[in-house]
């Protein structure tokens, strides 16, 4: 079998031999204990021509329903948008997604001032003054919010809401388990974080408070409410997880006093592929600058007062601290930062608004259509692009029953408590049209009995 | 302002130029100022930029060429796997029927999905000879917490709650000891002898009831193997504790000797170095854990499992560490190390580990002429030569690095590992031909030869960038992280 990837002919590999002094390569292989050394073949598929896996894998992927077939009404913190063409034009260019991290500035200035452009996005968005270079997705750079905020205020227990995506809250309390962080989870009222309860909790022990702004299940949490609490404790900390389109039109919650801001940047440019890669951000004030996890690209100059980026404050990174480390994060989601920040400058300025408002119009649309429809809305509060309706059936039942018609339905919420069951969570981005949100209600209108 | 500075998209951008091409709203339009009041909307749009379609394209061209990948030139850094990214995992990464599905549809509507993650989960285990293999983890120091996560709960489990420590050696990855201190273990250093590899006494020494793991690297980060691993593995074993295996540099070793067969208890691979999974300029990654039988039950939620041809996310794991990661990993940098596993079979693989320290013992062998090699002896993938010599005569590492840019190669890593004095570290891996690396062997030699007769022009380089050696201490000492209207640099 002929591989293309390996360029060694026989001719090179007799001469490379001779030069290193061996008749046989498995010489280079002689320190491994023969005990161990594998006898047989590893038992893998055969490999196969670049015509057929590509024929073979489509086929697999055909096996698929993909949300360019059907219409998606299903959101729960991985949305379909508009992706705009230029995006997957960018990050195909090879001299970005075949380079390694920017370690010698000379030559990657390309991805360090494209990184240092999208931190100067977030900080926009956020309305922080310093972003980092991403994290691995919005869930675990929340975790890592939560795990600074101990270290920071050197306290070991953080209060976190239960509109926080529910996965995100799983995977904090495995991050805050190696930290030995308690984690105390606060109720919710009527759809957003109970503030009796948040008070009750609230004390001089408390490292930070965790909420998702909208929440989960898409509500705009009181934010206003919840930083007056925590002026009565000012070292706790404020920790949002924020979908960051909804900051296109919603106050950022920079000004609501937060402390961190994270949230995932998928919304921009980033396909779903079935929960990754995507992207997280992280943004913060300028106290904690130097203890922000992650890379920081800052602006410089070279020798002739040429402007130019570089990878700073490395001091805090796991490289330099080893075993003093807060976080062992070493690399970034540098290419799908691009994809969103090719998608960013795309929707612009003005853009940003229009779209993240167009969310809104059409969800408050179906939510009308609901209500006249007879199909109740559970939360009566403001909302981005998500609410839940109630439908009291088996919600599997119904959204396989949609399918036939085309349609993805919502999120079951009864699967991550048997409290919510008979309840979906509907988003309505800027791409689903009137007709599609229409039939959506006709259709569980039907079901609806 | 430089007239050489390359404009920031932000600079490009003009009152009222756009590039979107939004949906209509064909709706209603609700009073969005009256519902939310104005506590909730923000009363300045964020300042991005206002550009054209053409504008972003010419930017971010620009911004390409001001950038170097693999397919740019040869990229041999040390401990990175350099390799090149085939293009057909990209368009495979691209169908639609992979890269736009939901997390949350029904198992029964991604069984193509689900059989891809499955047949990687099983290929993985033959390759590193563990029970059982988890997709989870997003990168490869994600994937070390999670293991070092998984033997702390084995070990809580046991009642073994005085196992603190992690032991690990003095040439080790940062983020060995980084993702021990994460994971709420201490770290403690274990010596390497004068050959380069783990000092079997010291390691006797520092192990004890008190060790939960001994994390390895192997062949290590100098690129030798430690042919004393079923020693160290008794030793460990003995005291009561676990072996973790660095999957960094099992580009070495594929089809020789696998992790598991050599006592290894929990492992994690980096799907985007060994398997191909693009670096993307320092991401996304994917470092999927295996793990022997007895720490399977601690694995992260949720595994990939087959039941009668069918597909399925299983939950159902008790004794779990939980999740380390929303949904199911990097399912796309995942897709791409399958498609490139497939290309390869088992013959591939192992000709990619033999040409790869094949590659590594050719070089060090032309380069031992000009340079020092403190270990001397046969390598594996890669291996670490000493600036020594040409410090004597005023000349850095750093500078060599550097001059090597004018020559259009990527630089080897640098002062890494730490036991070793100027320290360059190459890893030429299997996919760049002879030619290539009798190129940079001989620029090499050719710029060991300038340090004898004219240092300056190494001190000095690059000469040939679009930029030269960067500021770095303003960069630290007066942080700018974002870009700020009207600011003149």
């Amino acid at each position: 079998m002929e591989f293309r990837y390996l360029p060694m002919t026989s001719e090179d590999k007799q001469e490379m031999m001779k030069a290193i002094g061996i008749e046989d390569t498995d010489e280079l292989f002689a320190d491994i204990p023969a005990g161990v050394r594998l006898q047989k073949e590893l038992d893998l598929k055969q490999p196969i021509n670049e015509y057929a896996l590509t024929k073979e894998l489509t086929a697999l992927a055909n096996k698929n329903i993909c949300t360019k077939e059907v219409v998606s009404f299903l959101g729960a913190g991985v949305y379909d948008h508009y992706i705009p063409s230029i995006v997957d034009h960018v990050i195909s260019k090879s001299e970005f997604y075949t380079a390694y991290t920017p370690y010698q500035p000379e030559i990657s200035q390309g991805e360090l001032q494209a990184i240092f452009e999208f931190q100067t996005m977030i900080s926009e968005l956020t309305g922080l003054p310093v972003a980092n270079s991403s994290m691995y997705d919005g869930g675990t750079a929340l975790a890592e919010a939560v795990n600074l905020s101990a270290a920071q205020t050197k306290r070991k227990k953080v209060l976190v809401s239960d509109a926080v995506h529910p996965e995100y809250q799983q995977v904090i309390q495995t991050y805050a388990k190696g930290q030995e962080i308690e984690i105390i989870p606060i109720k919710l009222n009527n759809g957003k974080t109970d503030l009796i309860h948040l008070e009750e909790k609230l004390d001089d022990e408390i490292a930070g408070v965790v909420v998702q702004y909208p929440n989960f299940f898409g509500q705009i949490e009181p934010m206003d409410a919840i930083q007056k609490l925590l002026e009565n404790q000012k070292k706790t900390m404020l920790i949002v997880s924020s979908n960051p389109l909804a900051l296109g039109y919603l106050t950022p919650p920079g000004e609501f006093g937060a402390d961190i801001v994270t949230g995932d940047t998928q919304v921009f440019g980033i396909p779903a592929q079935f929960g990754g890669p995507h992207c997280g951000y992280f943004a913060t004030t300028k106290k904690l600058m130097r203890k922000v996890p992650g890379r920081l690209v800052g602006q410089t100059n070279d020798e002739n007062d040429v402007r130019g980026y570089v990878l700073t404050l490395q001091a805090r990174e796991q490289h330099i601290r080893r075993d003093k480390a807060t976080s062992n994060i070493c690399s970034n989601q540098a290419l799908n930062a691009l994809a969103s920040s090719v998608a960013m400058s795309s929707i612009g300025k003005h853009g940003i608004r229009k779209m993240a408002e167009m969310n809104m119009q059409k969800a408050r649309y179906a939510k009308k259509k609901f209500i006249k429809n007879g199909i109740p809305v559970v939360y009566e509060g403001s909302f981005f692009n998500e609410f839940v309706i109630q439908l009291d059936q088996d919600i599997t039942k119904v959204n396989a029953a949609l399918l036939e018609k085309g349609i993805l339905g919502g999120f079951d919420l009864g699967k991550i408590d048997p409290v919510y069951q008979g309840l979906m969570l509907v988003a309505v981005t800027e791409i689903r049209t009137k007709q599609e949100i229409d039939q959506l209600v006709k259709e569980l209108g039907d079901m609806h009995v | 302002m430089s007239d050489k500075n390359f404009p920031l998209l932000f600079e490009r951008s003009k009152e009222g130029r756009t590039s979107y091409s939004l949906p209509e709203l064909e709706i209603e339009s609700f009073d969005l100022e009256a519902e939310l009041g104005d506590v909730y909307i923000r009363k300045e749009p964020p300042k991005l930029p206002e550009v054209s379609e053409l504008d972003i394209i010419r930017h971010y061209t620009g911004l390409a060429s001001r950038n170097y990948g693999v397919d740019s030139g040869f990229y041999p850094l040390g401990s990175c796997t350099m390799k090149y990214n085939p293009k057909i995992n990209e368009d495979i990464a691209r169908l639609e029927g992979f890269s736009h599905i939901h997390p949350y549809q029904d198992p029964g509507t991604v069984q193509g999905a689900l059989e891809m993650l499955y047949d990687l989960q099983e290929s993985l285990k033959e390759i590193t000879g563990m029970h059982e293999v988890s997709l989870q983890s997003a990168a490869g120091a994600q994937g070390e917490w999670t293991a070092l996560m998984m033997i702390r709960a084995f070990h809580e489990a046991n009642g073994d709650h005085h196992r603190t420590k992690v032991i690990v050696p003095d040439s080790a990855h940062g983020t060995n000891p980084a993702s021990a201190a994460v994971a709420g273990f201490e770290a403690v250093t274990v010596k390497s002898n004068e050959e380069g590899l783990v000092d079997l006494d010291d390691l006797r020494r520092v192990v004890g009831e008190d060790t939960a793991a001994l994390m390895l690297t192997n062949p290590n980060t100098l690129g030798l193997f430690e042919k004393d691993i079923l020693e160290m593995a008794s030793i460990v074993h003995e005291a009561g504790g676990k072996l973790y295996y660095d999957g960094a540099n099992l580009n070495a070793i594929m089809g020789y000797v696998r992790p598991g067969d050599m006592g290894f208890d929990a492992v994690h691979l980096n799907l985007h170095k060994t398997f191909t999974g693009p670096h993307g300029g320092g991401g996304p990654g994917s470092g999927p854990v295996g793990v022997s039988e007895e720490l399977a039950a601690y694995l992260p939620k949720p595994l990939i499992i087959k039941d009668n041809g069918t597909f399925s996310l299983d939950y159902d794991i008790p004794k779990s560490i939980g999740r380390v990661k929303p949904f199911y990993g990097n399912f796309g940098i995942n897709l791409r190390a399958y498609t490139y596993i497939r290309t390869m079979g088992a013959e591939g693989l192992k000709k990619v580990s033999e040409y790869a320290v094949l590659n590594a013992n050719y070089m060090m062998r032309k380069l031992e002429k000009a340079f020092q090699m403190p270990y001397p002896q046969h390598c594996k993938h890669e291996f670490v030569l000493s600036g020594s010599i040409q410090k004597k005569l005023g000349v850095r590492t750093l500078d060599m690095a550097k001059r090597l840019l004018d020559f259009d190669f990527h630089p080897p890593t640098i002062y890494f590992p730490l036991n070793v004095e100027e320290g360059m570290m190459i890893e030429p891996t299997e996919t760049e031909s002879k030619e290539t690396l009798d190129s940079f062997i001989d620029t090499m030699i050719h710029i060991a030869k300038e340090v004898e007769e004219n240092p300056e022009i190494v001190q000095e380089a690059p000469h040939n960038t679009i930029v030269k050696r960067m500021d770095e201490a303003t960069a630290a000492r007066k942080p700018i992280l974002r870009y700020e209207e009207g600011e003149i640099s």
